[in-house]
C-alpha cells in the first residue's frame, strides 16, 4: 500500500492541472483562509467587546457548546440543499458551503478573544483606567496584547476547523483536496485516498505551524512566558527562584 | 415529520451505534490517557512531547484520519473498527494534557499532607490526587463527548452506519426530514453524553456539591 | 490640596459606602484613610480620580472640582498605585515606567531616560530595565508600580494598599523607602490601608474610618493614639497605645550620666565594676562587657549588643527603649552622628515623660499644631 501511495504521490500527471494537487491545494487554502477571514472580522471585535464589558458572556459560553454539538456534515447539506437551487453555477456549491465553514469558525474566534480579553488581570486593567487610558486605548494597549495567547489559541483550532470541515464539504461539491478523497472513494483507488489523507494531515499541520510561529512572534514574552523559560535554560535552575516568582 | 413516525426503528438502531462509536473510544481514550497524564505530570520531560505530540495528532481533520486508519493499522478498509480507533485517538490527544494538567492543579498541601500521612505513591494517586482532579479531567472528558458525536457522523461518508447515514441518504434524494432528524438526533445525543459524565462528576464528587461549587 | 465635601457614595441597592466625608488632605503632606473591610477607604481614594463617580457633595483638587475636569487629564495628572502593582505583563519594566508619558505624547528617547532615572530613585538595579514583571519579586514589581505612578512627576499621588501584598521584612523596608521619598518629593498623597501600624508610620495624618463610610476621626497620629475619641478608634488604634505615642514625643533634655568607656583593643585589666560600656575610635558605641569576665584585650567577639541606641534628637520611646534593653540597665544616647554623648536610666526618662508637656494634646487640626 505504502508503495502505492508514493508512486501515486510521486507521478507528477497528479499535481498539475485542474484536478491537480497543486489546484486542490490552493483551493483549500482560498476556502479556508475566507472563511477565517469573514469569521474573524465578525468574531473578533465581538469578543473582544464581550469580555471588554462584561456583557453577553452567556451568550459566548452556549454559542461555543452548541456548535461543538453540532454534526458539520448534516449542516453541509442541509444548507447546499436550502441555498443551492437560490444559486446558479459554481455558486450554488460554493457559498453554502463557504457559509458553513464561517458560522462553525465563528464560536472559537469569539470564545478566545472573549476569554483572553476576560482573562486580563483586573488590576492591570484597573490600573491603566487610572492613568488615564481611555476605553479603547485600555483594550488596544493593555487587554488586547495580553489576550493575544488565547486569542492565537482561538485562531488555531477555528484553522483546524474549517480545514477539516471544507474536507468533509467536497462530499456536499466543494473543491478543494477534499476531492481526492470523495473522487477515489467513489472509483475505490485507495491510493488516491490516503495520498489525499496524507496530503490534507499535512496541510493542517503545516498551517498549524505556521499559525504557531507568528504567535511566538506577535506575543509579548511577558505574556507567554518564553522568554521566562529561556532565561532559566540558559543561566541554570538558580535563576528559577528568581525570575519566577510570580505573585 | 411523518418520515420520523414511520422511520423510529431504523433512527433508534443508527442511534445505537452511534453511541457504540463515540462512546466506547471516550472510555477507552479515558483509561489510556490517564496513566499518560500522570506520566507526563511526573517526569517532567515527558510533559512537553507527549502534549505537542498527542495535539499534533488532534490537528488531522477526521476524514482524513478515517482513510488513514487502515494504512496505518492495517485494517480492512471501510471497516467501522477504524473509526473506533481514531475517535479512541482523538479522545487520547484531547484528555493527556487535560489530565496531566489536572493533576498539577491539585493543591500540593494536599498532596504533601497525604504524603506526610504516609500515603505511597499509587495509593496516593487513586485516593488523593485522582478523586480531587476528577472535576477538571471530567470538564476535558465532556468536550471530548460532545465533539466525538459530532465527528462520529463524518464516517457516514466511508458508509459506516450510524446517525450520519441520515444526512446521506438525506443528501442523496434531496430530502430534508432525514436531515433534520439526523441534526437534531446527533445534538440531542450530544446532549445526553454530556448530562451523563456531569451526573457522574456529582456523584464522584460530593464535597463540590457541598461547597456550592460547580460540578 | 485635596478637599471632600460632604460626598456620598450610594450604590444601586442602597449599599452606603461613603457617607458626607467631609476632609481635607493638605498639600506635600501624605493622608492615610484606615479602617476594617467595608469601611469605604478604597471607594474614597477611587473617587479622587473619578475611577467612581460620588452620588452627591464634591472632591476639589486645589480647589478646582474634578467633576468638571477632563477624566483622562484629571488622572494622567493623578499617580495612582495598586495593590497588585497592576503592572501591564506584555511590557518591560521600563515601558511600564513610561507608560503616561507615553500617553502625555513624550518621545521614546525621553520617555527612556526618564523610566531610567525613576528605576533608581525607587532602588531598582539598572539590569531589570528590560525584564517583564513575572521575572520580578512581589517587592521589586511594587517598587516599579511606585515608579510608574511617579513618572509624569504627579503633583498628587493616591496609593490603595500598596505594600500590602508583600512579606513582613520587604513591607517595612518599602514603607522607609517611601518616607525618604516623600521627602524629596512632597507629593499631596492619599494612602489606604486597613494596618493601623502603617497608618501611624506613614501618615502625617490619619482618617478612621468605620464600616458604613463614616469618618470617626481624623488627627496626626500622635493625637490618635492619645486621643481615640470613642470606643471603636480605642480598638482599632489596638494596645500598648501609651507606649507607641511616645515615638511622636521629642526627648527633652535628660539628666545623662557620664559613661566609663573602653576602646576596641584595650584590656580589661584593672578595670572594675558591672557592665562597661565599649566604644569605636569614633567614640560610636558598639556594645557592653563585664570586665570581671573577660581578660586581656577587648574584642568586638566579645560583645553584648542586646542594647538600642537612642539618638538624643530622637522620640522618648528610642531612650526609654534604649534604657529598657541595656544590659546594665543604662540607656546609651548617641548624637546624630552616632557618637556617645551620656547614658541615662529608665526611671529617669520616666520622670521626663511625666514632667514633659503632652504636645498630642493640642488640636493637630489648627495652625500651630506639631506635626511628626
Amino acid at each position: 500500500m505504502t508503495d502505492l501511495v508514493l508512486a501515486w504521490l510521486t507521478d507528477p500527471a497528479h499535481w498539475t492541472g485542474q484536478d491537480g494537487i497543486i489546484q486542490h491545494t490552493l483551493e483549500h487554502l482560498g476556502y479556508s483562509a475566507i472563511s477565517l477571514l469573514i469569521a474573524a472580522a465578525v468574531a473578533i471585535p465581538a469578543g473582544l467587546v464581550i469580555g471588554h464589558t462584561g456583557r453577553g458572556r452567556f451568550l459566548v459560553v452556549n454559542l461555543a457548546g452548541a456548535a461543538r454539538a453540532m454534526p458539520s456534515l448534516g449542516l453541509l447539506f442541509i444548507m447546499v440543499l436550502v441555498l443551492g437551487p437560490r444559486l446558479s453555477g459554481d455558486a450554488a456549491f460554493l457559498w453554502p458551503n463557504l457559509i458553513v465553514l464561517i458560522v462553525l469558525a465563528i464560536p472559537p474566534l469569539l470564545s478566545g478573544a472573549y476569554a483572553g480579553v476576560e482573562g486580563v488581570d483586573p488590576a492591570a486593567r484597573d490600573a491603566a483606567r487610572g492613568m488615564g487610558m481611555s476605553g479603547s486605548q485600555v483594550l488596544l494597549r493593555v487587554e488586547v496584547p495580553c489576550a493575544l495567547p488565547l486569542l492565537f489559541s482561538g485562531l488555531r483550532s477555528a484553522t483546524l476547523q474549517v480545514i477539516a470541515t471544507a474536507t468533509i464539504a467536497a462530499v456536499a461539491g466543494l473543491q478543494g483536496l477534499g476531492r481526492f478523497l470523495i473522487d477515489g472513494l467513489a472509483v475505490h483507488d485507495f491510493p488516491q485516498m490516503v495520498s489525499g489523507a496524507v496530503l490534507i494531515a499535512v496541510l493542517a499541520l503545516l498551517a498549524d505551524l505556521v499559525l504557531a510561529l507568528v504567535q511566538r512572534y506577535a506575543v509579548s514574552p511577558g505574556v507567554s512566558g518564553r522568554r521566562l523559560r529561556e532565561r532559566v535554560r540558559r543561566r541554570g535552575p538558580d535563576t528559577l527562584a528568581e525570575g519566577l516568582q510570580v505573585r | 415529520m411523518t418520515w420520523f413516525a414511520d422511520h423510529v426503528g431504523e433512527v433508534l438502531g443508527l442511534t445505537a451505534q452511534h453511541v457504540y462509536l463515540a462512546g466506547l473510544p471516550l472510555l477507552i481514550g479515558l483509561l489510556i490517557a490517564l496513566p499518560l497524564g500522570w506520566l507526563a505530570r511526573r517526569y517532567r520531560v515527558l510533559y512537553a512531547p507527549f502534549t505537542v505530540g498527542t495535539g499534533l495528532l488532534y490537528t488531522i481533520p477526521s476524514l482524513a484520519l478515517f482513510i488513514l486508519m487502515p494504512f496505518i493499522f492495517g485494517t480492512r478498509i471501510l471497516d467501522p473498527v477504524n473509526v473506533l480507533i481514531a475517535m479512541t485517538i482523538y479522545t487520547v490527544a484531547l484528555l493527556v494534557r487535560t489530565v496531566a494538567d489536572a493533576l498539577g492543579a491539585v493543591p500540593d498541601h494536599v498532596v504533601q499532607a497525604a504524603r506526610a500521612m504516609g500515603y505511597r505513591r499509587v495509593k496516593r494517586f487513586f485516593a488523593v490526587e485522582l478523586p480531587l482532579a476528577v472535576p477538571v479531567i471530567s470538564a476535558g472528558l465532556r468536550v471530548a463527548a460532545v465533539s466525538n458525536v459530532s465527528i462520529v457522523s463524518v464516517a457516514a461518508i466511508i458508509g459506516v452506519p450510524q446517525l450520519g447515514l441520515l444526512f446521506t441518504d438525506g443528501f442523496q434524494r434531496t430530502f430534508y426530514d432525514p436531515i433534520i432528524v439526523g441534526i437534531v438526533a446527533c445534538t440531542v445525543l450530544a446532549l445526553v453524553f454530556d448530562l451523563v459524565i456531569l451526573l457522574a462528576t456529582r456523584l464522584l464528587t460530593p464535597w463540590q456539591r457541598a461547597a456550592g461549587g460547580r460540578a | 490640596m485635596i478637599g471632600f465635601d460632604e460626598v456620598t457614595k450610594r450604590y444601586p441597592g442602597g449599599t452606603v459606602a461613603v457617607d458626607r466625608l467631609s476632609l481635607t488632605a493638605p498639600t506635600g503632606r501624605i493622608t492615610v484613610l484606615v479602617g476594617p473591610s467595608g469601611c469605604g477607604k478604597t471607594t474614597t481614594l477611587r473617587m479622587v480620580n473619578r475611577m467612581i463617580e460620588p452620588t452627591s457633595g464634591s472632591i476639589t483638587l486645589d480647589g478646582r472640582d474634578t467633576s468638571r475636569m477632563k477624566e483622562a487629564e484629571l488622572r494622567r495628572g493623578i499617580g495612582y498605585v495598586i495593590q497588585h502593582a497592576g503592572l501591564f505583563p506584555h511590557r518591560t519594566v521600563l515601558d511600564n515606567i513610561g507608560t503616561v508619558p507615553r500617553l502625555l505624547g513624550w518621545d521614546r528617547r525621553r520617555t527612556e531616560a526618564r523610566s531610567r532615572e525613576l528605576m533608581e530613585r525607587v532602588g531598582l538595579p539598572d539590569t531589570l530595565g528590560r525584564r517583564y514583571p513575572a521575572q520580578l519579586s512581589g517587592g521589586q514589581q511594587q517598587r516599579v508600580g511606585v515608579a510608574r505612578a511617579l513618572a509624569a512627576d504627579p503633583p498628587v499621588m493616591l496609593m490603595d494598599e500598596p505594600f500590602s501584598a508583600v512579606d513582613p521584612v520587604v513591607r517595612e523596608q518599602l514603607q522607609d523607602e517611601f518616607l525618604r521619598l516623600q521627602d524629596e518629593l512632597g507629593k499631596t498623597i492619599i494612602f489606604v490601608t486597613h494596618d493601623i501600624d502603617e497608618a501611624i508610620k506613614l501618615g502625617d495624618q490619619v482618617a478612621v474610618l468605620r464600616v458604613g463610610g463614616h469618618l470617626a476621626q481624623l488627627a496626626d497620629p500622635a493625637y490618635l493614639l492619645a486621643h481615640p475619641v470613642d470606643d471603636f478608634v480605642a480598638d482599632f488604634v489596638g494596645r500598648d497605645r501609651g507606649y507607641r505615642a511616645l515615638s511622636f514625643q521629642p526627648t527633652p533634655r535628660l539628666p545623662l550620666a557620664a559613661e566609663r568607656t573602653l576602646t576596641l583593643g584595650e584590656t580589661t585589666t584593672g578595670v572594675g565594676g558591672d557592665w562597661v560600656l565599649v566604644v569605636d575610635e569614633e567614640n560610636h558605641p558598639v556594645g557592653w562587657v563585664e570586665p570581671q569576665r573577660v581578660h586581656g584585650e577587648v574584642t568586638s567577639t566579645m560583645l553584648h549588643r542586646g542594647g538600642t541606641l537612642a539618638r538624643s534628637s530622637g522620640p522618648l520611646r528610642a531612650a526609654l527603649d534604649a534604657a529598657l534593653s541595656s544590659p546594665s540597665r543604662r540607656g546609651v544616647i548617641v548624637d546624630d552622628s552616632g557618637a556617645l554623648v551620656g547614658t541615662v536610666r529608665a526611671h529617669e526618662v520616666l520622670t521626663a515623660i511625666e514632667r514633659a508637656e503632652r504636645p498630642e494634646l493640642a488640636d493637630p487640626l489648627h495652625p500651630g499644631a506639631p506635626v511628626r
